[in-house]
């Protein structure tokens, strides 16, 4: 297609932003602001000409800018996402609503306390353990063995799965979305040898019994990685003691 | 002082570098990783295409010539030592990565897959001297299959992989904590002043040895690749302290930056097949580089791309050209790695490239599977940087004499690996060999001493500077300055230089400067203020901009990626050597020279250089 016959018509927005300074709020509020955006603009485009030509004082993380980094999952027009990866011609309506994260403590307007979704994440062994002397060149893996864990992979520990999950919000001890993850991405690695351990951490009433299915997660990961199917994967190899099965369940809840 | 932590090294910086090293000193001495951002948010996670090391699994290769690419890579400004023990020891630092539990892409016999990447050759063992221009056997050279992959997210599997060991290893964080200062004492360095971003306090961290690993500094142009962060806070405030940079006037603009934004397109998209064109549907590089064609090295595809616009055959007349990664394209130029024995079909492309499909679909509107992508230079590498040797220790003048305790590795640094022009994928094992090696000079060199004294108030300066931030009253937005040495420095220190426009951009710089030391702020909060560090990356970022101009207008000729259209050839009399920049008060620099460390061999009874000076062709 012709770059050149993409419309760059601006789009006059009210910017609905939640915001919380706690050295002079009491509580959250809402401010709006009122810009004109390309619908080219990512939302992030849009919240740093705020910031820089309206208000400074606007808090909110941003590193990468083209959704790698993670940094600025935020939930926009009521569904989490990346501020980065989300263009203003996909939003519909003359109103943009944009608020922090649910879940965790907002230390400041859109940014929170990411420390407790860290915390969870370190807590399910999210490295490879392999103690036999390793071999003086790689470890043979095939093909197939390394598409088995690809998807989980891709993860960017952004939050925006963990902080869009219902059972999450109910409970922040589970252990969330996120961090099953990152333990399946180690568990079905042919490399790995603690597959037992994380699923005995995970076997918990804070771990993968949590999930109830709603599939927000999967929804809501901008890495499109398959986050309901990884963790029913997680539950049936639980169940069934085996990390053979592509097929994880026979109830159905698998194939997002 | 509130807030004092002591280890015996301290790394700033939580990228592939920071990680690398933090994993080696933490085994054997205490170390704290001090990081402005989460450690998975460091842009070591934003790289695409892949890690050279010559594993020699799909075709014949050597790190010999690894090493040969990447000196001539560098236009022979490599410090050839160096650049012998980045490709010797990329090869086990590739099988370490794996070990602990990088998931590269396989071969079918299980082992790590690798793909083309610009300048990465091996000899023709077809070549014949007397062969008709233009057939293969004319070809000395030919790509070689040396990158090692995990799709076009390899550098996100790399920083994914080394946080995970250094959660393995326990290795402690100060996450979102912000250098300002570095503590200098007595020539040596003794640790670093910091903001704990969630409560604006000051945290001072004493330290035997400090290393710097801050990453790059592209925002300094307007079209860039960098990440909002990348705002050279480590070479900065170094230079600041009266130490040099060295090598500033090369900076690396990559080919294929989506048009105006400058998100990077991988240069796997060309190492797999991809072709440059121009509004004639001319596949251009071969008229610049007959050999490699699209895989000539960076600097020499940026400058093709803008001659080619100059010229008026950018796409619709514009500042663009196309870059191509259908597979009917690849088909019809064979030019994939399965050619000629076989053809590429849409699925093959989508699974090499996910990432970059994904990005053109998003940003651009554009599906690359059926149409090809605009794209333009973007400004992406610093191959300058802090003055290091190979055990990463920073060097304050031109007989390389160390600062005691001062460490810097990646791009932050200047080994010299990359001379003139760095290889794709070179950045990458950059971080990881000499990462590795400055994590185990700084271990070394805390292991046999003691704490020195740190001065009393080690955090005054660090505290005036952000003072005056807060209570000077707001003049302009800080934005603006900051846009106005994007623009001078996009149009005026970019890809073409001359006296002239270099004139003006130090000039426009020195101004901004200026206007910067007025510069007060809005948000006056101690609370996550981001304002305050924007401000402060803002300051570190005129000083990069101020060396690279400097050290630009200085060199009379041109150098890979250092193009003076006023001198446009290369000249080893007088250039054939590494600038070092210094400040002197506010706007005041100097200029300095250091030689190229050579390496030389026995010959025929003679003394010679291993890599003689060549003209360099693609």
């Amino acid at each position: 297609m012709d770059i050149s016959k993409i419309d760059h018509t601006a789009r006059e927005l009210t910017v609905r932003i939640r915001r919380y300074d706690p050295e002079r709020d009491d509580e959250p509020r809402w401010q709006e602001y009122k810009v004109s955006a390309d619908p080219m603009d990512r939302v992030l485009d849009v919240l740093l000409a705020i910031k820089w030509n309206q208000d400074e004082t606007l808090g909110l993380r941003r590193s990468c800018a083209h959704g790698v980094c993670g940094s600025d999952a935020m939930r926009i027009n009521n569904v989490n996402r990346l501020a980065c990866k989300t263009l203003v011609r996909t939003l519909s309506g003359d109103t943009m609503t944009v608020e922090p994260i649910l879940g965790l403590p907002v230390i400041k307007d859109l940014i929170v306390d990411m420390k407790p979704f860290f915390d969870h994440y370190k807590s399910v062994m999210p490295y490879l353990v392999n103690d036999d002397p390793p071999p003086t060149t790689e470890r043979l893996q095939s093909p197939e063995e390394r598409a088995r864990f690809d998807d989980t992979t891709k993860c960017i520990l952004c939050a925006c799965c963990t902080t869009a999950c219902p059972p999450f919000w109910g409970n922040q001890r589970y252990v969330g979305p996120a961090s099953i993850v990152n333990a399946h991405r180690f568990i079905f690695d042919s490399r790995d040898q603690a597959a037992a351990e994380r699923l005995d951490i995970l076997n918990d009433a804070e771990g993968v019994w949590r999930c109830r299915t709603v599939f927000n997660c999967s929804t809501a990961c901008p890495r499109e990685i398959h986050v309901t199917k990884a963790i029913q994967e997680v539950k049936h190899a639980m169940l069934t003691g085996s990390l053979e099965s592509d097929r994880p369940s026979q109830t159905g809840h698998g194939g997002d | 002082m509130n807030h004092y932590h002591r280890f015996d090294c301290i790394i700033v910086g939580a990228g592939g570098s920071g990680l690398m090293a933090a994993l080696e000193s933490s085994r054997r001495v205490g170390t704290a990783v001090v990081s402005k951002l989460y450690p998975p948010r460091s842009h070591t996670g934003a790289a695409q295409g892949g890690i050279a090391a010559a594993l020699a699994n799909l075709e014949e290769d050597s790190w010999e010539n690894h090493a040969y690419d990447t000196i001539k890579g560098g236009d022979f400004l490599v410090d050839q030592t160096a650049a012998e023990i980045l490709c010797r020891e990329a090869v086990e630092g590739i099988y370490e990565l794996e070990h602990m539990g990088l998931p590269f892409d396989r071969t079918a016999a299980g082992r790590i897959s690798q793909r083309r990447f610009g300048g990465h050759t091996r000899p023709n063992p077809k070549y014949d001297p007397n062969a008709a221009p233009g057939t293969d056997a004319a070809k000395p050279r030919i790509p070689v299959m040396r990158s090692c992959h995990s799709a076009d997210r390899t550098g996100h599997m790399i920083l994914q992989t080394l946080y995970q060991q250094c959660i393995k290893q326990g290795v402690t964080f100060f996450d979102e904590f912000h250098m300002v200062d570095l503590i200098l004492e007595d020539g040596e360095c003794r640790g670093i002043v910091a903001i704990e971003i969630a409560t604006g306090q000051l945290h001072v961290f004493h330290a035997k040895s400090v290393l710097l690993a801050t990453g790059g500094f592209g925002r300094i142009f307007k079209v860039s690749s960098n990440a909002y962060a990348l705002t050279g806070d480590g070479p900065a405030i170094a230079y600041r302290h009266g130490l040099p940079l060295e090598d500033m006037e090369f900076y690396q603009f990559h080919p294929t930056g989506i048009y105006k934004l400058g998100i990077l397109l991988s240069e796997a998209c060309r190492g797999d097949g991809g072709i440059m064109f121009n509004k004639d549907g001319e596949r251009f590089m071969e008229r610049y580089a007959p050999n490699l064609k699209d895989l000539a090295s960076r600097d020499v595809c940026s400058r093709s791309i803008y001659q080619e616009v100059r010229a008026g055959r950018g796409i619709n007349g514009k500042d663009y050209v196309y870059l191509d990664i259908r597979a009917e394209t690849m088909n019809k130029y064979k030019s994939s790695p399965l050619h000629p024995g076989q053809d590429v079909d849409s699925a093959w492309v989508e699974k090499r490239l996910p990432d970059i499909i994904e990005f053109a679909r998003t940003y651009l509107g554009v599906d690359p599977i059926r149409e090809p992508m605009p794209i333009q230079p973007t400004a992406h590498y610093a191959m300058g940087g802090l003055p290091t040797d190979v055990e990463g220790r920073v060097l304050r003048d031109v007989s390389g004499t160390p600062v005691p305790g001062l460490y810097s590795a990646g791009e932050s640094a200047c080994v010299s690996v990359h001379g003139a022009n760095r290889l794709g994928t070179n950045s990458l094992v950059d971080l990881v060999v000499y990462g590795r090696r400055a994590g185990r000079a700084m271990a070394d060199y805390a292991a046999a001493r003691s704490f020195a004294p740190l001065p009393s108030h080690p955090e005054t300066k660090a505290r005036e500077q952000i003072d005056a931030l807060l209570s000077r009253p707001r003049t302009e937005p800080w934005a603006k300055i900051r846009d106005e040495m994007q623009v001078t420095m996009m149009e005026n220190c970019g890809v073409f230089r001359t006296e002239e426009t270099l004139t003006k951009a130090r000039d426009e710089i020195a101004a901004l400067k200026a206007r910067y030391r007025q510069l007060g702020i809005q948000d006056k909060g101690s609370v996550f203020n981001t304002n305050l560090l924007e401000v402060l990356e803002l300051g570190n970022l005129l000083e990069t901009a101020e060396a690279t101009v400097a050290a630009a207008l200085a060199r009379r000729e041109s150098r890979g990626a250092h193009s003076r259209e006023d001198f446009p050839d290369r000249n080893d009399h007088d250039f054939f050597k590494h600038s070092l920049v210094y400040s002197h008060n506010e706007n005041q620099t100097s200029v300095v020279y250091k030689d190229v460390d050579v390496i030389y061999v026995e010959k025929h009874g003679e003394r010679v250089p291993k890599y003689p000076l060549e003209v360099r062709k693609y």
